[in-house]
C-alpha cells in the first residue's frame, strides 16, 4: 500500500473521538458486567458463602520435628536438643509494649540485642502470633517470671528444644552449629517443608547434611474461634525426627589433638587411608558453636571477628600452607614413576645447586651438602639438590600432571562445603594468575614445595592417605553411618570404592615408604625422636617454610623472634607395613616440622592407639617416657 | 522586591488558572490512593510499617508523576524510539542475567531491583504510537505487520520469564493504540477470527502451570488444596461481604489467613469482603471516573501522538481493573496483574502513576477548544 504524502490531521481527530467513544462504551459494558458478577456472589449467593465463610475455621498448624543427633564413631555424642524454655509475646494483647519490655527487662533482665531482634521478628509476623523475646530461660528467670506473671499479659513461656553441642569448641568448625533460619534461607527452602522449623544447618556437619539431619514436619488441624483462638485439636499428624549421624572421627584423638596444639595457630587432618574416613580434623584456634545457635550477641561477635588469630577459618579446609619439603615424597613417586629415576640412583649434593648455565645458586639444608645420596637418604635428610634435579628433569607440565593425580590444586571432595583449592604450580595457573611465562628456576622450587605451591592441610592427608594405601586415592568423608530412631541399627554410609592405583611398579612405592621410614627411625632421619617408643613403624616427612607473610602487620612482631619464623608440617602414617592412619600437621609459626609439628602427630597416633582393637594391651610409653 | 513579588504572584495564579494537573484526575486518583492505604492497613492486619512503606512507594509515584507531567509530549515523541529500544534492550539483560522467586523478572541494579518489563507498560504504547503517527491513518496491513513486530519481541521476552500477566498487559497496550488509530473493523474481525482459530496452538506453547491456571478457573473446586484454593477462597470473601460488607478490619477470610496473597493480588477480595457490594460500586465508578476522564483528555490531545498514547494508556489502566477484579471473582484466570494503587507493591504503583504523568503532560498540552 502506498503512503500518501499528506496526513490528514482532523480527519484523524475524528476518527479517534469515534474510536475513544466506542472504547468507552466496551470499558463501560465491561465495568457494568463485572457489578453484577460482583451482584450476584455478594447478594444472590450472599448466603452461601457466608455459611462457608464461618465454616472456614480449621488451621493447620505445622509440627516442627526433632533434629537429628550427631555421634562421633564411638557413640560419643556431639550434637544433641535439650529442652529449654523461652519467653514469648502475643503483640496483639500487649497495650504498651514499652513498658512491657521495660518490665521485664527490670524483673528478669532482657539484652538489648534481644530486643532488636524481637522487635525485628514481630514485623515479620501478624499480631496475633507469639513472638519469642528470650531465648533459654534460666530456672531463676522461670521462677521471677511466674511470681510477676500478672504484671505482663500477654507474655508467656513456652518449652522448646534447643541445640547443643556437648564438646563445643573441639568441633566448632567440623560439627558446625545451626541458626535461626534467615531472609537467605527462606528464598531456597521449600517452605511446607521447614514450616514449623526456626532453625537450620549454617556451617559444618549441620550444614552438609541439612536433608538427613531435618526429618519430616507434621501438622494438626485446629479449630479456632473468629479471634484465632484455638478452641481444639481435631487432627493430629506426627513430625518424623531427623536422622541420627555418625560420624567418622574419633574424639580422644581430636581431643588429644587439641590439647597439643597448646592453642597455638593451625591445623590437622588424619584421614584412615583404607577408606578415606576422616578421623580427626581440628582448626586451631576454634570457637564456641553454642553460642550461634540461639543468635550470638553482636559483643562475642566482633571478638570472634576481631581475634588476629581467625577463629572462623576452618583452617583445615581452608587454611593456605607452603608444603615444603612434605611434597618431597609425592615427587619422588613421580620420578620412579615417570622412569627418570631409580631408587639406586645417587645424586651429588654440594651444597648448592645450578641450572646448567645459570649463576643462581639453589641451596641445601646443610651448608656443603649431604654428599652423594639416593632415594632414601633424599628423604631421610630432606636433600633439596635431589628435588631440584629431578624436578628439573621432570619439567614443569609432568609434575603438575603428577601432583594433580595425589589430588593437589583441587578440592578432595570431603562432605563439608567451603574447600579451598590450594595452588599447585602449573604454566596455567601462572598464565591466568599473573599473566607471565614459565621460569625454569620456578620449576626447580616447585620440586621442593617451594614457590607457588599452597595446600590446605585436608589436601595434603589427603595425599598423605593415598601414599600410604599405596597410591589407592579414596575420597576423604566424614559420614560413617545414619541411624531413624535412637533403637534402630545404624545403617552405613555407602562407601564409594578407591580407585586405581597411582603406583604402576609396587616397588617404587615400597621405595618412597622406605625413605618415609628412614626420616623417622633411620640413623639420619630428620625426626628420629617422634618414634621412640611407638609399638608400630611410623612414616613420615617433615615440612619446613618460610612464612610467607611476613610483611603482614599481624606477623610482624613475631617474625623478630627467631625461633618461631617458619611455617612447620608434618605428616606421617602408622603402622608402616599396613598404614591405618595417615595424619597431617599444620603450625603457621614454628622452628622445624620435626621440631615442633612431629611431637603432635606423635601425641594424636598414640590417642589412635587406644581404640585400635588390635594394639597392643600394654599402654604405649609417650615420647617423654622414651627419650 | 515588588517586582520580585508581583513576578512570583503572576506565577502562582497562572498556576491557579491553568495547572499542569488535570485537577479532577488527581483528586480521583489521590481519592484512590487513599482508599488503597486504608485496605492495606487492614489487610496487613494493621502493620503500621507496611502501610507506611506503601505510602512512600505512592508519594515516589506521585514525584515521578509531577516530573513527566513537565515535560512536553513533543519531548516525549522525540526520545520515544530511544526509550523503546532501552527497556528492550534491558529485558534482553534481564533473560541473560536476571534473578527472581521463581521467575527471573527482576534486574539487580545493586541498590534498587526492579523489573524492566514494568517500564514496557509505558514505552510500548509510546512506540506504536510514534509509528503509527508518522504512517497514514487508519493503519494498512504493512503498517500492522510493523506494529505486530514492535510489540511481538518484547512481549515475547516477558512471557518467557515467565510473566503471562505483565506480557498481557504490554500486548494490550500496544494493540489498543492500533485499535484507537482507527483499524478498519472488518480488519479487526479478521485479526480476532484467526487468534481464536490459534488458541489451540497457543495452548500448546503455554507453561503448564499457566494451563493449571486455566483448569482451575473451568473447575475450581477440583482442586482445592492447589490452585483452585485461591479462588474457591477469593468467592468465600468476596460473596460473604454481602450488600453491606463485614466492616473495615472485620473481614475473617483474610484475617485468618485463609485469603492467600492478600495484600498484593487479592486485595480486591479483602476489600469486598469488608465494604460489601456498596463498597465495590463505588470503587468501580471510580475507577469508570478515572478512564472517563482520561479518555477525556486524550479526544482533547493536540496531535495523534499524543491522543494515541493517552487513549492506549487510558485503556490499558482499565485492563488491570478488569482482570484483577474477574480474577477475584472467579470469571478470569488467576494471572498476577494488581489491582491498580491499591495492590501492595513499588512497581506497579510507580509505572502506573508515571502513566498518569504522561497524561497530565498531554493534558497541559491540550487543544484550546473553545475560543
Amino acid at each position: 500500500m502506498k503512503r500518501r504524502p499528506i496526513k490528514d490531521g482532523r480527519q484523524e481527530a475524528a476518527l479517534f473521538l469515534r474510536r475513544a467513544l466506542v472504547g468507552f462504551l466496551i470499558i463501560f459494558v465491561c465495568l457494568v458486567v463485572l457489578g453484577f458478577r460482583f451482584w450476584y456472589l455478594q447478594v444472590s449467593q450472599h448466603a452461601e458463602f457466608q455459611a462457608r465463610s464461618d465454616a472456614n475455621r480449621i488451621l493447620t498448624r505445622p509440627l516442627a520435628p526433632a533434629r537429628g543427633l550427631i555421634y562421633d564413631r564411638n557413640n560419643v555424642l556431639l550434637a544433641e536438643n535439650v529442652a529449654a524454655f523461652r519467653l514469648e509475646v502475643i503483640p496483639e494483647q500487649v497495650a504498651d509494649m514499652d513498658a512491657l519490655l521495660q518490665g521485664l527487662r527490670d524483673t528478669i533482665g532482657i539484652s538489648d540485642d534481644d530486643i532488636s531482634r524481637f522487635k525485628a521478628l514481630v514485623k515479620t509476623k501478624r499480631s496475633y502470633q507469639s513472638v519469642p523475646l528470650r531465648l533459654k530461660l534460666s530456672e531463676e528467670d522461670i521462677a521471677l517470671f511466674a511470681v510477676n506473671r500478672w504484671r505482663f499479659p500477654g507474655v508467656d513461656v513456652v518449652p522448646y528444644l534447643t541445640r547443643y553441642y556437648p564438646k563445643g569448641v573441639e568441633f566448632g568448625h567440623l560439627v558446625g552449629y545451626v541458626g535461626r533460619i534467615d531472609a537467605n534461607d527462606v528464598e531456597r527452602l521449600d517452605a511446607s517443608l521447614y514450616a514449623g522449623t526456626t532453625h537450620i544447618g549454617k556451617t559444618g556437619i549441620e550444614k552438609s547434611y541439612e536433608e538427613l539431619l531435618h526429618g519430616v514436619p507434621g501438622y494438626e488441624l485446629v479449630e479456632v474461634n473468629a479471634d484465632r483462638r484455638p478452641l481444639r485439636v481435631i487432627e493430629r499428624v506426627a513430625s518424623t525426627p531427623g536422622k541420627n549421624l555418625y560420624l567418622t572421627v574419633d574424639t580422644r584423638i581430636q581431643e588429644a589433638a587439641e590439647a597439643a596444639f597448646a592453642d597455638r595457630a593451625g591445623a590437622s587432618v588424619a584421614i584412615d587411608p583404607r577408606n578415606g574416613e576422616v578421623l580427626a580434623m581440628i582448626s586451631v584456634p576454634s570457637f564456641d558453636p553454642n553460642l550461634f545457635v540461639n543468635g550470638i550477641s553482636q559483643t562475642d561477635y566482633n571478638a570472634l571477628l576481631n581475634n588476629p588469630d581467625k577463629p572462623l577459618l576452618d583452617r583445615a579446609l581452608r587454611g593456605s600452607y607452603v608444603p615444603g619439603s612434605t611434597v618431597k615424597p609425592f615427587i619422588a613417586s613421580a620420578g620412579l614413576e615417570l622412569g627418570l629415576r631409580k631408587p639406586s640412583d645417587t645424586i651429588l649434593s654440594t651444597g648448592e645447586f645450578h641450572i646448567p648455565g645459570q649463576k643462581r645458586g639453589y641451596r641445601d639444608v646443610r651448608a656443603g651438602g649431604h654428599g652423594r645420596v639416593d632415594l632414601v637418604q633424599s628423604l631421610a635428610q630432606s636433600v633439596n639438590t635431589y628435588y631440584y634435579a629431578l624436578a628439573l628433569d621432570m619439567g614443569i607440565d609432568k609434575l603438575t600432571e603428577s601432583m594433580a593425580q595425589f589430588g593437589f590444586g583441587k578440592p578432595t571432595g570431603i562432605d563439608l562445603a567451603g574447600e579451598s583449592d590450594g595452588v599447585l604450580p602449573s604454566r596455567e595457573w601462572k598464565r591466568a594468575q599473573k599473566n607471565e611465562p614459565w621460569y625454569p628456576g620456578e620449576t626447580v622450587i616447585a620440586g621442593i614445595g617451594q614457590g607457588f605451591w599452597v595446600v590446605t592441610p585436608l589436601q595434603l592427608a589427603h595425599g598423605v592417605a593415598m601414599l600410604a594405601a599405596g597410591g589407592v586415592s579414596h575420597r576423604p568423608h566424614l559420614l560413617l553411618a545414619t541411624q531413624q530412631g535412637i533403637g534402630d541399627a545404624p545403617v552405613a554410609a555407602p562407601v564409594e570404592p578407591g580407585g586405581t592405583s597411582y603406583f604402576k611398579d609396587p616397588s617404587n612405592w615400597q621405595a618412597v615408604r622406605e625413605g618415609m621410614i628412614a626420616v623417622v627411625n633411620g640413623p639420619t632421619g630428620t625426626a628420629r625422636r617422634m618414634g621412640i617408643g611407638f609399638p608400630y613403624v611410623i612414616a613420615g616427612k617433615s615440612g619446613t617454610a618460610e612464612r610467607f607473610s611476613r610483611t603482614n602487620e599481624v606477623w610482624q612482631h613475631i617474625s623478630q623472634v627467631a625461633v618461631e619464623r617458619h611455617q612447620v608440617l608434618f605428616e606421617a602414617f602408622t603402622p608402616a607395613e599396613k598404614p591405618r592412619i595417615a595424619v597431617v600437621v599444620a603450625l603457621e609459626a614454628g622452628r622445624g616440622g620435626s621440631t615442633d609439628a612431629a611431637p603432635i602427630v606423635r601425641t594424636m597416633m598414640d590417642a589412635w592407639l587406644h581404640d585400635e582393637p588390635d594394639a597392643l594391651t600394654e599402654p604405649p610409653k609417650t615420647m617423654d617416657a622414651g627419650r | 522586591m515588588d517586582e520580585l513579588l508581583a513576578q512570583l504572584r503572576y506565577r502562582i495564579m497562572g498556576l491557579v488558572r491553568r495547572p499542569r494537573f488535570d485537577l479532577p484526575l488527581a483528586g480521583a486518583l489521590l481519592l484512590l490512593a487513599v482508599v488503597g492505604l486504608v485496605t492495606q492497613y487492614s489487610a496487613s492486619d494493621l502493620d503500621r510499617d507496611k502501610a507506611i512503606a506503601q505510602g512512600a512507594r505512592l508519594l515516589l509515584g506521585g514525584i515521578l508523576m509531577a516530573l513527566i507531567s513537565r515535560v512536553p509530549p513533543s519531548s516525549l515523541r522525540n526520545w520515544t524510539p530511544w526509550l523503546y529500544a532501552a527497556s528492550v534492550i534491558l529485558l534482553i539483560l534481564v533473560a541473560l542475567l536476571g534473578e527472581g522467586r521463581g521467575s527471573d523478572r527482576w534486574l539487580d541494579l545493586r541498590v534498587v531491583r526492579f523489573q524492566p518489563s514494568e517500564l514496557l507498560k509505558l514505552t510500548m504504547p509510546m512506540m506504536v504510537a510514534w509509528y503509527l503517527n508518522q504512517r497514514h491513518l487508519p493503519p494498512s496491513w504493512s503498517s500492522l505487520f510493523a506494529v505486530a513486530v514492535l510489540i511481538a519481541i518484547p512481549a515475547g521476552l516477558i512471557a518467557e520469564q515467565p510473566d503471562l500477566g505483565t506480557a498481557l498487559l504490554v500486548i494490550a497496550s500496544g494493540l489498543f493504540v492500533v485499535f484507537l488509530a482507527g483499524l478498519a473493523w472488518w480488519r479487526i474481525g479478521l485479526i480476532i477470527g484467526s487468534v481464536i482459530a490459534a488458541a489451540p496452538v497457543a495452548w500448546h506453547f503455554l507453561h503448564e502451570y499457566q494451563r493449571n491456571r486455566v483448569r482451575t478457573l473451568l473447575d475450581p473446586e477440583s482442586d482445592p488444596l492447589g490452585l483452585g484454593w485461591h479462588i474457591i477462597q477469593s468467592k468465600i470473601a468476596v460473596g460473604s461481604g454481602g450488600m453491606w460488607g463485614k466492616g473495615w478490619h472485620h473481614g475473617t477470610q483474610s484475617r485468618l489467613e485463609f485469603l492467600p496473597e492478600h495484600t498484593t493480588d487479592f486485595i480486591f477480595s479483602v476489600f469486598a469482603e469488608e465494604w460489601g457490594l456498596i463498597g465495590v460500586l463505588l470503587l468501580l465508578t471510580l475507577y469508570l471516573f478515572i478512564i472517563g476522564r482520561c479518555l477525556l483528555i486524550a479526544v482533547n490531545a493536540k496531535d495523534t501522538y499524543s491522543r494515541l498514547l493517552a487513549g492506549a494508556i487510558s485503556m490499558a489502566f482499565f485492563v488491570y481493573v478488569i482482570v484483577n477484579g474477574g480474577m477475584i471473582t472467579g470469571i478470569l484466570p488467576v494471572v498476577g496483574v494488581p489491582l491498580p494503587l491499591i495492590s501492595y507493591g513499588g512497581t506497579s504503583a510507580v509505572s502506573l502513576l508515571a502513566g498518569f504523568g504522561v497524561l497530565m503532560s498531554i493534558h497541559a498540552q491540550r487543544r484550546r477548544v473553545a475560543g
